[in-house]
């Protein structure tokens, strides 16, 4: 039971991706909760499983995650939706980090911006290896494709350590064994 | 421009074009500049792209990059949005994106393995240094305290822990 979108419907879904652009700390993916709330709980334009269609086919194919932001936007508005979603949802944080990005490296050699840089690398290596725990997880926890899985990764950790190999190599290798049913 | 066929993991195919393979970049400048695009609104790795081809190119370079990182992919999403009910039938698909899915964790560990290396020359030494990846990877991984708030809290007690090792040092030669 979803409801149709109207044209005049169209700013208010502008704006409401162009505030949570600012909101996005850590991905887009963090503001999901309260695109779901506008999209399927408050105006009834997408279903839940329209919802979680659009997640999961941006987390599947290739490119960032925020790419789910489009295909809503596809969902609830064909191409125009996904248009004002896009832009909306990029706008704000793009200028955002432009501008902040130049300052700070105008001001690289200050203290402030020294201890910034060391202090925060040991937290993105972590979140690095979080990122990889979490993606590997699916394959440790299912264990029909438990040893493949695991195979994959490992091969491609080696690879990608011991080897010159452009990630793109690996991905496609990673499609055919996929395909062959092997992971 | 950019190789843009990171499959959930397109960091690792712009760390692996920039730093690897182009020396455009040095680990430690890669980390601080997605250190930075991680801690801003708006997703990690456009603006990652956004402030490399800044630097490089002004802000053409920034479009180009944006526009390289995302416009392909955009396509290719939208056009399976359309024809998703057809193609999630077939198992050769479904066990396709399952290998893609396994190396795009592999990419991800494999840079966190090198990322390692920059932390020796950190300031703040290697055991804190240890203990608060350790921490930020428990927060997340396991207890899955939501992104955002790992970011801030622990990004806002690096930098001050970070600050006074550096004056420390500064202090005595």
């Amino acid at each position: 039971m979803t409801t149709a979108f109207m044209l005049s419907d169209l700013p208010e879904f502008f704006l409401h991706f162009l505030t949570l652009s600012l909101l996005s700390i850590g991905g887009a993916m963090s503001t999901a909760p309260e695109m779901h709330r506008l999209l399927v709980h408050d105006r009834g334009w997408l279903t839940d499983a329209d919802f979680t269609t659009a997640i999961a086919l941006a987390q599947a194919a290739p490119g960032p995650n925020v790419l789910f932001v489009p295909v809503l936007g596809f969902q609830v508005a064909g191409l125009l939706g996904a248009a004002a979603a896009f832009v909306g949802i990029l706008l704000p944080s793009t200028l955002l980090s432009l501008s902040v990005s130049r300052w700070g490296s105008r001001r690289r050699d200050t203290p402030a911006v020294r201890a910034f840089t060391a202090g925060l690398a040991p937290v993105t290596v972590g979140l690095m290896f979080s990122s990889g725990w979490v993606l590997a997880l699916p394959f440790v926890r299912e264990p029909a494709h438990r040893v493949g899985g695991i195979v994959l990764i490992a091969a491609t950790v080696v690879a990608m350590l011991r080897t010159r190999l452009a990630p793109i190599w690996l991905i496609a290798l990673g499609a055919v064994a996929g395909a062959l049913g092997w992971a | 421009m950019l190789a843009l066929q990171g499959f959930g993991g397109v960091l690792a195919v712009a760390q692996r074009e920039l730093v690897d393979r182009r020396g455009w970049l040095t680990r430690e400048e890669f980390i601080a500049a997605y250190s930075l695009a991680q801690l801003l609104p708006g997703p990690n790795v456009v603006n990652l792209s956004l402030m490399l081809g800044d630097r490089f190119f002004g802000w053409r370079g920034a479009l180009a990059a944006i526009g390289g990182m995302l416009l392909a992919p955009l396509v290719l999403v939208l056009v399976l949005a359309a024809s998703y009910n057809r193609l999630s039938d077939y198992p050769v698909v479904a066990g396709a994106l399952r290998g893609m899915g396994a190396v795009a964790a592999g990419l991800m560990l494999a840079m966190g393995f090198k990322m390692l290396g920059t932390l020796r020359r950190n300031p703040m030494g290697v055991v804190l240094c240890t203990l608060l990846g350790l921490t930020t990877l428990v927060a997340v991984a396991v207890l899955r305290v939501p992104l955002a708030w790992v970011v801030i809290g622990f990004g806002v007690f690096a930098w001050g822990l970070a600050r006074w090792c550096i004056a420390r040092q500064e202090r005595q030669p």
